[in-house]
Protein backbone atom coordinates (compact mmCIF):
# COMPACT_ATOMS: atom_id res chain seq x y z
CA UNK A 1 0.00 0.00 0.00
CA UNK A 2 2.42 2.27 0.93
CA UNK A 3 4.70 1.88 -2.71
CA UNK A 4 1.19 3.08 -4.18
CA UNK A 5 1.01 6.39 -2.01
CA UNK A 6 4.46 7.27 -2.79
CA UNK A 7 3.75 7.28 -6.40
CA UNK A 8 0.70 9.24 -5.61
CA UNK A 9 2.53 11.96 -3.77
CA UNK A 10 5.38 11.74 -6.45
CA UNK A 11 3.04 12.42 -9.48
CA UNK A 12 0.90 15.16 -7.38
CA UNK A 13 4.22 17.05 -6.31
CA UNK A 14 5.54 17.02 -10.03
CA UNK A 15 1.83 18.29 -11.41
CA UNK A 16 1.76 21.28 -9.19
CA UNK A 17 5.37 22.60 -10.92
CA UNK A 18 3.89 24.01 -13.61
CA UNK A 19 2.36 26.88 -12.43
CA UNK A 20 2.23 29.39 -15.30
CA UNK A 21 0.93 26.96 -17.20
CA UNK A 22 -2.12 26.46 -14.68
CA UNK A 23 -2.58 30.31 -14.46
CA UNK A 24 -2.84 30.69 -18.51
CA UNK A 25 -5.45 27.89 -18.56
CA UNK A 26 -7.33 29.47 -15.78
CA UNK A 27 -8.15 32.54 -17.93
CA UNK A 28 -9.08 30.37 -20.90
CA UNK A 29 -11.72 28.96 -18.75
CA UNK A 30 -13.13 32.43 -17.47
CA UNK A 31 -13.45 33.56 -21.11
CA UNK A 32 -14.94 29.88 -21.91
CA UNK A 33 -17.45 29.91 -19.01
CA UNK A 34 -18.55 33.54 -19.33
CA UNK A 35 -19.20 32.25 -23.27
CA UNK A 36 -21.23 29.40 -22.43
CA UNK A 37 -23.32 31.16 -19.57
CA UNK A 38 -24.06 33.82 -22.47
CA UNK A 39 -25.18 31.69 -24.81
CA UNK A 40 -27.38 29.89 -22.49
CA UNK A 41 -29.06 33.56 -21.31
CA UNK A 42 -29.76 34.69 -24.88
CA UNK A 43 -32.08 31.25 -24.44
CA UNK A 44 -33.31 31.89 -21.52
CA UNK A 45 -34.33 35.51 -22.78
CA UNK A 46 -35.67 33.57 -25.39
CA UNK A 47 -37.70 31.10 -24.00
CA UNK A 48 -37.40 31.20 -19.75
CA UNK A 49 -40.18 28.38 -19.81
CA UNK A 50 -38.80 26.23 -21.94
CA UNK A 51 -35.54 26.57 -19.54
CA UNK A 52 -35.15 23.05 -17.21
CA UNK A 53 -33.33 24.41 -14.37
CA UNK A 54 -33.04 27.58 -12.42
CA UNK A 55 -30.47 29.86 -14.47
CA UNK A 56 -28.49 30.43 -10.99
CA UNK A 57 -28.33 26.42 -11.13
CA UNK A 58 -26.99 26.11 -14.68
CA UNK A 59 -24.24 29.02 -13.94
CA UNK A 60 -23.15 27.29 -10.47
CA UNK A 61 -23.08 24.28 -13.28
CA UNK A 62 -20.99 26.12 -15.92
CA UNK A 63 -18.66 27.36 -13.12
CA UNK A 64 -17.73 23.58 -11.06
CA UNK A 65 -17.40 22.57 -14.60
CA UNK A 66 -14.54 24.83 -15.51
CA UNK A 67 -13.53 25.10 -12.26
CA UNK A 68 -13.21 20.89 -12.06
CA UNK A 69 -12.24 20.68 -15.92
CA UNK A 70 -9.05 18.82 -15.00
CA UNK A 71 -11.13 16.13 -12.48
CA UNK A 72 -13.51 15.25 -14.86
CA UNK A 73 -12.58 15.96 -18.81
CA UNK A 74 -12.21 12.29 -20.12
CA UNK A 75 -9.76 13.63 -22.91
CA UNK A 76 -7.34 14.63 -19.90
CA UNK A 77 -5.29 11.47 -20.45
CA UNK A 78 -1.69 10.51 -18.81
CA UNK A 79 0.21 10.52 -22.25
CA UNK A 80 3.52 8.85 -20.07
CA UNK A 81 1.32 5.82 -20.22
CA UNK A 82 0.18 5.66 -23.26
CA UNK A 83 4.01 6.47 -24.62
CA UNK A 84 4.87 3.15 -22.56
CA UNK A 85 2.22 1.35 -24.34
CA UNK A 86 3.17 2.12 -27.85
CA UNK A 87 6.82 2.52 -27.50
CA UNK A 88 7.41 -1.33 -25.44
CA UNK A 89 9.03 0.49 -22.35
CA UNK A 90 5.94 -0.80 -20.53
CA UNK A 91 8.29 -3.93 -20.05
CA UNK A 92 9.68 -2.01 -17.38
CA UNK A 93 6.72 -1.26 -15.38
CA UNK A 94 6.25 -4.97 -15.71
CA UNK A 95 9.02 -6.39 -13.97
CA UNK A 96 8.21 -3.91 -10.68
CA UNK A 97 6.82 -5.52 -8.54
CA UNK A 98 3.77 -3.44 -8.23
CA UNK A 99 0.07 -4.48 -10.22
CA UNK A 100 -0.01 -2.01 -12.75
CA UNK A 101 -4.14 -1.50 -12.81
CA UNK A 102 -4.10 0.06 -9.27
CA UNK A 103 -0.69 1.75 -10.19
CA UNK A 104 -1.88 3.44 -13.13
CA UNK A 105 -5.32 4.17 -11.44
CA UNK A 106 -3.88 6.44 -8.69
CA UNK A 107 -0.72 7.68 -11.80
CA UNK A 108 -4.13 8.93 -13.29
CA UNK A 109 -6.03 10.19 -9.60
CA UNK A 110 -2.97 12.37 -8.94
CA UNK A 111 -2.49 13.57 -12.39
CA UNK A 112 -5.84 14.91 -12.25
CA UNK A 113 -6.06 16.39 -8.25
CA UNK A 114 -2.77 17.80 -9.06
CA UNK A 115 -3.95 20.03 -12.40
CA UNK A 116 -7.85 20.84 -10.32
CA UNK A 117 -5.82 22.15 -7.02
CA UNK A 118 -3.77 24.41 -8.92
CA UNK A 119 -6.79 25.74 -10.97
CA UNK A 120 -9.67 25.61 -8.91
CA UNK A 121 -9.60 27.70 -6.19
CA UNK A 122 -8.82 30.95 -7.88
CA UNK A 123 -11.93 29.96 -10.07
CA UNK A 124 -14.21 29.48 -6.95
CA UNK A 125 -13.16 32.16 -5.46
CA UNK A 126 -13.57 34.69 -8.45
CA UNK A 127 -17.13 33.49 -9.49
CA UNK A 128 -18.80 33.65 -5.82
CA UNK A 129 -18.74 37.15 -6.46
CA UNK A 130 -20.06 37.69 -9.28
CA UNK A 131 -23.44 39.24 -9.38
CA UNK A 132 -26.57 36.72 -9.08
CA UNK A 133 -27.67 34.59 -11.41
CA UNK A 134 -24.50 34.69 -13.20
CA UNK A 135 -22.12 33.70 -10.52
CA UNK A 136 -21.46 30.75 -8.72
CA UNK A 137 -24.15 30.18 -6.15
CA UNK A 138 -23.47 28.95 -2.21
CA UNK A 139 -24.98 25.69 -1.77
CA UNK A 140 -28.23 25.48 -0.15
CA UNK A 141 -27.32 23.29 3.30
CA UNK A 142 -24.01 21.74 4.95
CA UNK A 143 -25.94 18.47 3.85
CA UNK A 144 -25.74 19.49 0.62
CA UNK A 145 -21.90 20.36 0.22
CA UNK A 146 -21.30 17.13 1.95
CA UNK A 147 -23.49 15.14 -0.49
CA UNK A 148 -21.68 16.96 -3.35
CA UNK A 149 -18.29 16.23 -2.19
CA UNK A 150 -18.98 12.87 -1.89
CA UNK A 151 -20.33 12.79 -5.21
CA UNK A 152 -17.73 14.46 -6.93
CA UNK A 153 -15.14 11.83 -5.05
CA UNK A 154 -17.13 8.60 -6.46
CA UNK A 155 -17.60 11.14 -10.15
CA UNK A 156 -13.53 11.23 -9.72
CA UNK A 157 -13.53 7.55 -9.76
CA UNK A 158 -15.94 6.46 -12.01
CA UNK A 159 -14.23 9.05 -14.53
CA UNK A 160 -10.55 7.47 -14.20
CA UNK A 161 -12.08 3.99 -14.26
CA UNK A 162 -13.41 4.79 -17.30
CA UNK A 163 -9.99 6.04 -19.07
CA UNK A 164 -8.51 3.42 -17.86
CA UNK A 165 -10.43 1.51 -21.07
CA UNK A 166 -8.56 4.10 -22.97
CA UNK A 167 -5.26 2.85 -22.42
CA UNK A 168 -6.20 -1.14 -22.83
CA UNK A 169 -7.64 -0.51 -25.86
CA UNK A 170 -4.64 1.46 -26.98
CA UNK A 171 -3.07 -2.20 -26.46
CA UNK A 172 -4.98 -3.08 -29.95
CA UNK A 173 -3.72 -0.71 -31.92
CA UNK A 174 -0.08 0.65 -33.34
CA UNK A 175 -1.34 4.47 -33.54
CA UNK A 176 -3.94 5.14 -30.16
CA UNK A 177 -4.96 8.88 -31.21
CA UNK A 178 -7.40 7.36 -33.67
CA UNK A 179 -9.33 5.12 -30.98
CA UNK A 180 -8.73 7.74 -28.34
CA UNK A 181 -10.37 10.06 -30.40
CA UNK A 182 -13.29 7.94 -31.24
CA UNK A 183 -14.00 7.16 -27.55
CA UNK A 184 -13.74 10.43 -26.21
CA UNK A 185 -15.70 12.23 -28.80
CA UNK A 186 -18.63 9.77 -28.86
CA UNK A 187 -18.99 10.25 -24.59
CA UNK A 188 -18.77 13.58 -24.34
CA UNK A 189 -21.99 14.73 -25.32
CA UNK A 190 -23.15 11.88 -22.87
CA UNK A 191 -21.23 12.96 -19.74
CA UNK A 192 -23.14 16.33 -19.77
CA UNK A 193 -19.85 18.51 -21.15
CA UNK A 194 -21.77 19.43 -24.08
CA UNK A 195 -25.20 21.11 -23.06
CA UNK A 196 -26.08 19.70 -18.69
CA UNK A 197 -28.19 16.17 -19.22
CA UNK A 198 -31.42 18.34 -18.26
CA UNK A 199 -31.63 20.26 -21.61
CA UNK A 200 -32.20 16.57 -23.29
CA UNK A 201 -35.02 15.76 -24.43
CA UNK A 202 -36.75 13.78 -21.18
CA UNK A 203 -36.62 10.11 -23.18
CA UNK A 204 -33.05 10.54 -23.91
CA UNK A 205 -32.09 12.08 -20.20
CA UNK A 206 -34.30 9.11 -19.15
CA UNK A 207 -31.70 6.35 -20.37
CA UNK A 208 -28.55 8.61 -20.16
CA UNK A 209 -29.23 8.66 -16.66
CA UNK A 210 -28.43 5.17 -16.06
CA UNK A 211 -25.35 5.01 -18.13
CA UNK A 212 -21.46 5.27 -16.17
CA UNK A 213 -21.26 8.73 -18.01
CA UNK A 214 -24.00 10.12 -16.15
CA UNK A 215 -22.17 9.58 -13.36
CA UNK A 216 -19.19 11.18 -13.83
CA UNK A 217 -19.72 15.17 -14.04
CA UNK A 218 -23.34 15.49 -13.91
CA UNK A 219 -24.22 14.05 -10.79
CA UNK A 220 -21.79 16.46 -8.32
CA UNK A 221 -22.39 19.33 -10.38
CA UNK A 222 -26.24 18.76 -10.07
CA UNK A 223 -26.56 18.17 -6.77
CA UNK A 224 -24.12 21.35 -5.75
CA UNK A 225 -26.73 23.77 -7.80
CA UNK A 226 -29.69 21.79 -6.04
CA UNK A 227 -31.39 20.54 -9.12
CA UNK A 228 -30.81 16.58 -7.99
CA UNK A 229 -33.04 17.32 -4.44
CA UNK A 230 -34.35 14.34 -2.05
CA UNK A 231 -34.34 10.96 -2.45
CA UNK A 232 -33.06 11.47 -6.02
CA UNK A 233 -29.35 11.72 -4.45
CA UNK A 234 -29.07 8.76 -3.13
CA UNK A 235 -30.53 6.73 -5.91
CA UNK A 236 -27.69 8.79 -8.21
CA UNK A 237 -24.99 8.04 -5.55
CA UNK A 238 -25.85 4.46 -5.60
CA UNK A 239 -25.44 4.43 -9.23
CA UNK A 240 -22.19 6.22 -9.04
CA UNK A 241 -21.18 3.06 -6.13
CA UNK A 242 -22.19 0.91 -8.67
CA UNK A 243 -20.90 2.06 -11.88
CA UNK A 244 -17.16 2.80 -10.27
CA UNK A 245 -17.59 -1.22 -8.96
CA UNK A 246 -18.48 -2.63 -12.53
CA UNK A 247 -15.71 -0.69 -13.83
CA UNK A 248 -12.91 -0.85 -12.34
CA UNK A 249 -13.65 -4.54 -11.82
CA UNK A 250 -13.75 -5.17 -15.45
CA UNK A 251 -10.83 -2.75 -16.19
CA UNK A 252 -8.61 -4.99 -14.26
CA UNK A 253 -9.38 -8.13 -15.46
CA UNK A 254 -9.13 -6.75 -18.33
CA UNK A 255 -5.77 -5.41 -18.22
CA UNK A 256 -4.24 -8.41 -16.28
CA UNK A 257 -5.81 -10.49 -19.49
CA UNK A 258 -3.95 -8.37 -21.88
CA UNK A 259 -0.75 -8.51 -19.50
CA UNK A 260 -0.83 -12.09 -19.70
CA UNK A 261 -0.53 -12.65 -23.47
CA UNK A 262 0.69 -9.49 -24.42
CA UNK A 263 4.44 -9.68 -26.69
CA UNK A 264 7.03 -6.79 -27.14
CA UNK A 265 8.81 -6.71 -29.48
CA UNK A 266 12.64 -6.01 -28.80
CA UNK A 267 14.33 -2.95 -29.36
CA UNK B 1 2.26 25.81 -56.08
CA UNK B 2 3.22 22.93 -57.77
CA UNK B 3 5.79 21.76 -54.73
CA UNK B 4 2.71 22.14 -52.50
CA UNK B 5 0.73 19.73 -54.90
CA UNK B 6 3.55 17.37 -54.45
CA UNK B 7 3.86 17.51 -50.43
CA UNK B 8 0.02 17.46 -50.89
CA UNK B 9 0.40 13.97 -52.27
CA UNK B 10 3.11 12.51 -50.47
CA UNK B 11 0.79 13.40 -47.10
CA UNK B 12 -2.24 11.85 -48.57
CA UNK B 13 -0.03 8.57 -49.36
CA UNK B 14 1.54 8.45 -45.71
CA UNK B 15 -0.99 9.01 -43.84
CA UNK B 16 -3.54 6.62 -46.00
CA UNK B 17 -0.34 4.17 -44.93
CA UNK B 18 -1.89 3.62 -41.80
CA UNK B 19 -5.65 2.78 -42.92
CA UNK B 20 -7.36 1.69 -39.60
CA UNK B 21 -5.69 4.54 -37.63
CA UNK B 22 -6.40 7.33 -40.38
CA UNK B 23 -10.26 5.55 -40.88
CA UNK B 24 -10.76 5.71 -36.84
CA UNK B 25 -9.71 9.52 -36.58
CA UNK B 26 -11.85 10.75 -38.85
CA UNK B 27 -14.49 9.06 -37.48
CA UNK B 28 -13.80 10.77 -34.28
CA UNK B 29 -13.88 13.97 -36.53
CA UNK B 30 -16.77 12.97 -37.61
CA UNK B 31 -18.43 11.79 -34.07
CA UNK B 32 -17.08 15.20 -32.01
CA UNK B 33 -18.71 17.44 -35.13
CA UNK B 34 -21.81 15.20 -34.65
CA UNK B 35 -21.69 15.87 -31.10
CA UNK B 36 -21.55 19.71 -31.09
CA UNK B 37 -24.61 18.95 -33.72
CA UNK B 38 -26.67 16.88 -31.60
CA UNK B 39 -26.39 20.02 -28.68
CA UNK B 40 -27.34 22.41 -31.11
CA UNK B 41 -30.24 20.34 -32.39
CA UNK B 42 -31.82 19.75 -28.57
CA UNK B 43 -31.30 23.00 -27.27
CA UNK B 44 -32.88 24.45 -30.54
CA UNK B 45 -36.11 21.41 -30.55
CA UNK B 46 -36.73 22.52 -27.04
CA UNK B 47 -36.20 26.37 -27.39
CA UNK B 48 -37.66 26.99 -31.18
CA UNK B 49 -35.16 29.82 -31.45
CA UNK B 50 -32.57 32.41 -29.83
CA UNK B 51 -33.08 35.78 -30.12
CA UNK B 52 -35.00 35.71 -32.80
CA UNK B 53 -32.54 33.39 -34.96
CA UNK B 54 -34.20 29.84 -36.54
CA UNK B 55 -33.39 26.25 -36.39
CA UNK B 56 -32.35 26.54 -39.98
CA UNK B 57 -31.10 30.12 -39.20
CA UNK B 58 -28.85 28.47 -36.79
CA UNK B 59 -27.46 25.66 -38.65
CA UNK B 60 -26.60 27.54 -41.16
CA UNK B 61 -24.43 29.31 -38.92
CA UNK B 62 -23.11 26.04 -37.77
CA UNK B 63 -22.40 24.33 -40.88
CA UNK B 64 -20.70 27.58 -41.91
CA UNK B 65 -18.07 28.23 -39.16
CA UNK B 66 -17.33 24.56 -38.63
CA UNK B 67 -16.44 24.09 -42.49
CA UNK B 68 -14.13 27.35 -42.21
CA UNK B 69 -12.68 25.56 -39.15
CA UNK B 70 -12.31 22.40 -40.51
CA UNK B 71 -10.53 23.78 -44.24
CA UNK B 72 -8.36 25.68 -41.77
CA UNK B 73 -7.03 22.97 -39.72
CA UNK B 74 -6.64 20.80 -42.68
CA UNK B 75 -4.15 23.34 -44.33
CA UNK B 76 -2.87 25.41 -41.53
CA UNK B 77 -2.21 22.47 -39.47
CA UNK B 78 1.40 22.94 -39.35
CA UNK B 79 1.31 26.39 -37.25
CA UNK B 80 -0.90 24.77 -34.87
CA UNK B 81 1.91 22.18 -34.19
CA UNK B 82 4.61 25.06 -34.59
CA UNK B 83 5.55 24.55 -30.98
CA UNK B 84 6.86 21.02 -31.53
CA UNK B 85 8.41 22.13 -34.57
CA UNK B 86 10.41 24.91 -32.70
CA UNK B 87 11.18 22.23 -29.84
CA UNK B 88 12.67 19.62 -31.54
CA UNK B 89 14.81 22.06 -33.77
CA UNK B 90 12.54 21.40 -37.26
CA UNK B 91 12.36 25.23 -37.45
CA UNK B 92 15.84 25.89 -38.12
CA UNK B 93 15.74 22.95 -41.12
CA UNK B 94 13.04 25.01 -42.94
CA UNK B 95 15.38 28.36 -42.50
CA UNK B 96 18.02 27.23 -44.21
CA UNK B 97 16.14 25.55 -46.97
CA UNK B 98 15.65 28.24 -50.00
CA UNK B 99 11.74 28.73 -49.95
CA UNK B 100 9.68 30.87 -48.18
CA UNK B 101 9.07 29.58 -44.35
CA UNK B 102 5.80 30.44 -43.95
CA UNK B 103 5.17 27.93 -47.19
CA UNK B 104 7.14 25.29 -45.76
CA UNK B 105 5.72 25.58 -42.23
CA UNK B 106 1.95 25.21 -44.84
CA UNK B 107 3.41 22.23 -46.47
CA UNK B 108 4.97 20.58 -43.56
CA UNK B 109 1.27 18.84 -42.40
CA UNK B 110 -1.96 18.43 -43.76
CA UNK B 111 -4.48 17.18 -41.83
CA UNK B 112 -6.86 14.72 -44.14
CA UNK B 113 -8.50 13.49 -41.00
CA UNK B 114 -10.71 16.28 -41.08
CA UNK B 115 -12.37 15.39 -44.01
CA UNK B 116 -14.82 13.54 -41.23
CA UNK B 117 -15.96 16.80 -40.19
CA UNK B 118 -15.50 19.08 -43.15
CA UNK B 119 -18.09 16.01 -45.59
CA UNK B 120 -20.50 16.67 -42.33
CA UNK B 121 -20.19 20.41 -42.06
CA UNK B 122 -20.86 20.54 -45.76
CA UNK B 123 -24.06 17.79 -45.84
CA UNK B 124 -25.45 19.82 -42.74
CA UNK B 125 -25.22 23.23 -45.41
CA UNK B 126 -26.40 21.50 -48.72
CA UNK B 127 -29.28 20.31 -46.85
CA UNK B 128 -30.25 23.68 -45.01
CA UNK B 129 -30.07 25.24 -48.49
CA UNK B 130 -32.18 22.92 -50.45
CA UNK B 131 -34.76 23.48 -47.67
CA UNK B 132 -34.52 26.90 -47.60
CA UNK B 133 -35.64 28.33 -51.33
CA UNK B 134 -35.08 32.19 -50.43
CA UNK B 135 -31.20 30.86 -50.49
CA UNK B 136 -31.22 29.80 -54.46
CA UNK B 137 -29.68 32.86 -55.69
CA UNK B 138 -26.41 34.02 -57.16
CA UNK B 139 -26.00 36.97 -54.51
CA UNK B 140 -27.10 34.42 -51.57
CA UNK B 141 -24.68 31.49 -53.13
CA UNK B 142 -21.78 34.04 -53.56
CA UNK B 143 -22.15 35.20 -49.89
CA UNK B 144 -22.31 31.33 -48.50
CA UNK B 145 -18.99 30.40 -50.59
CA UNK B 146 -17.42 34.05 -49.58
CA UNK B 147 -18.47 33.21 -45.29
CA UNK B 148 -16.78 29.89 -45.94
CA UNK B 149 -13.51 31.42 -47.61
CA UNK B 150 -13.20 34.26 -45.17
CA UNK B 151 -13.74 31.75 -42.11
CA UNK B 152 -10.94 29.66 -43.38
CA UNK B 153 -8.89 32.75 -43.81
CA UNK B 154 -9.62 34.15 -40.39
CA UNK B 155 -9.08 30.60 -38.95
CA UNK B 156 -5.83 30.36 -40.52
CA UNK B 157 -4.52 33.80 -39.46
CA UNK B 158 -5.51 32.67 -35.85
CA UNK B 159 -3.12 29.80 -36.49
CA UNK B 160 -0.64 32.06 -37.58
CA UNK B 161 -0.68 34.12 -35.01
CA UNK B 162 -0.79 31.26 -32.65
CA UNK B 163 2.68 29.91 -33.91
CA UNK B 164 4.01 34.12 -34.18
CA UNK B 165 3.73 33.74 -30.42
CA UNK B 166 5.40 30.34 -29.70
CA UNK B 167 8.86 32.39 -30.84
CA UNK B 168 8.28 34.66 -28.16
CA UNK B 169 7.08 31.32 -25.54
CA UNK B 170 8.69 28.52 -27.07
CA UNK B 171 5.33 26.66 -25.59
CA UNK B 172 2.22 27.12 -27.09
CA UNK B 173 -0.09 29.53 -25.51
CA UNK B 174 -3.15 27.98 -24.37
CA UNK B 175 -5.00 31.13 -24.10
CA UNK B 176 -5.21 31.48 -28.23
CA UNK B 177 -7.83 28.20 -27.95
CA UNK B 178 -10.45 30.72 -26.76
CA UNK B 179 -10.34 32.25 -30.52
CA UNK B 180 -9.95 29.08 -32.36
CA UNK B 181 -11.56 26.05 -30.66
CA UNK B 182 -13.72 28.33 -28.53
CA UNK B 183 -14.95 30.65 -32.42
CA UNK B 184 -15.74 27.28 -33.48
CA UNK B 185 -17.71 26.26 -30.43
CA UNK B 186 -19.63 29.63 -29.85
CA UNK B 187 -19.34 30.03 -33.73
CA UNK B 188 -22.69 28.05 -34.01
CA UNK B 189 -24.95 30.83 -32.69
CA UNK B 190 -24.84 34.14 -34.34
CA UNK B 191 -22.08 35.71 -32.43
CA UNK B 192 -24.91 38.98 -31.69
CA UNK B 193 -27.06 36.48 -29.03
CA UNK B 194 -23.78 36.89 -26.80
CA UNK B 195 -24.25 40.95 -26.49
CA UNK B 196 -23.44 43.75 -27.63
CA UNK B 197 -20.23 44.50 -26.56
CA UNK B 198 -18.78 40.28 -27.55
CA UNK B 199 -19.67 41.26 -31.07
CA UNK B 200 -18.32 44.46 -31.07
CA UNK B 201 -14.82 42.50 -30.05
CA UNK B 202 -15.28 39.83 -32.63
CA UNK B 203 -15.74 42.65 -35.06
CA UNK B 204 -12.78 44.71 -34.39
CA UNK B 205 -10.45 42.46 -32.49
CA UNK B 206 -10.60 39.18 -33.88
CA UNK B 207 -13.47 39.63 -36.81
CA UNK B 208 -15.32 36.45 -36.64
CA UNK B 209 -18.49 38.22 -36.90
CA UNK B 210 -17.37 39.61 -40.60
CA UNK B 211 -17.80 36.00 -42.03
CA UNK B 212 -20.50 34.66 -39.75
CA UNK B 213 -22.98 37.67 -38.46
CA UNK B 214 -23.50 40.17 -40.94
CA UNK B 215 -22.97 38.15 -43.52
CA UNK B 216 -25.55 35.80 -42.20
CA UNK B 217 -28.06 39.12 -41.72
CA UNK B 218 -28.22 39.82 -45.32
CA UNK B 219 -29.07 35.68 -45.93
CA UNK B 220 -31.83 35.88 -44.00
CA UNK B 221 -33.09 38.87 -45.50
CA UNK B 222 -33.23 40.96 -41.56
CA UNK B 223 -30.88 43.22 -43.74
CA UNK B 224 -30.68 44.45 -47.75
CA UNK B 225 -27.25 46.12 -47.49
CA UNK B 226 -25.19 44.60 -50.45
CA UNK B 227 -22.51 46.16 -48.77
CA UNK B 228 -22.66 42.59 -46.35
CA UNK B 229 -22.23 40.24 -48.84
CA UNK B 230 -18.41 41.41 -49.05
CA UNK B 231 -18.26 41.97 -45.63
CA UNK B 232 -16.01 38.10 -45.26
CA UNK B 233 -13.31 40.17 -47.43
CA UNK B 234 -13.07 42.34 -45.11
CA UNK B 235 -11.73 40.11 -42.84
CA UNK B 236 -9.14 39.30 -44.58
CA UNK B 237 -7.31 42.50 -43.31
CA UNK B 238 -6.83 39.93 -40.67
CA UNK B 239 -4.16 38.67 -42.26
CA UNK B 240 -1.90 42.01 -41.83
CA UNK B 241 -1.48 42.01 -37.91
CA UNK B 242 -0.79 38.63 -37.52
CA UNK B 243 1.81 38.45 -40.28
CA UNK B 244 3.31 41.04 -38.39
CA UNK B 245 3.08 38.50 -35.07
CA UNK B 246 5.28 35.90 -37.54
CA UNK B 247 7.52 38.30 -38.68
CA UNK B 248 8.53 40.35 -35.49
CA UNK B 249 9.33 36.70 -33.58
CA UNK B 250 11.06 35.44 -36.85
CA UNK B 251 13.38 38.06 -36.56
CA UNK B 252 14.17 37.55 -32.66
CA UNK B 253 14.21 33.85 -33.54
CA UNK B 254 16.91 31.83 -31.41
CA UNK B 255 17.37 28.35 -32.08
CA UNK B 256 16.73 26.31 -28.74
CA UNK B 257 19.71 24.43 -29.97
CA UNK B 258 18.34 20.51 -29.58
Amino acid sequence: MKKYLTYFKIRLIRGLQYRVAAYAGMATQFAWGFMEIFAFSAFYRSNPSAFPMEFSALSSYIWLQQAFLALYMLWFLDMEILEQISSGNIAYEMIRPIALYPLWFLKNLSLRISKAILRCFPILLVTFFLPKPYGLALPSSLTTLLLFLASAALSLMVVVAFTMFVYIFSFYTLNSAGIRLVILSATELLTGAVIPLPFFPEKIRMILELLPFAAMQNIPFRIYSGNLMGPVIVQALLLQVFWAIVLIALGSWWLNKILRYIIIQGG
Amino acid sequence: MKLYWKYFAIHLKSQLQYKVSFLLMILGQFLSTFSAFIGLYFMMQRFHQVEGFSYQEVLLCFAVVSLAFSLAECFARGFDTFSTMIGNGEFDRILVRPRHEIFQVLASKIEFSRIGRLLQSLFILLVVIIKTPYLWCFDKGLTILLMILGGTVVFSALFLIYAGLCFFTTDGLEFINIFTDGGREFGRYPLSIYGDSILKFFTYIVPLALFQYYPLLYLTGRSNQPLYIFFPCLSGLFLFPAYLIWKTGLKRYQSTGS
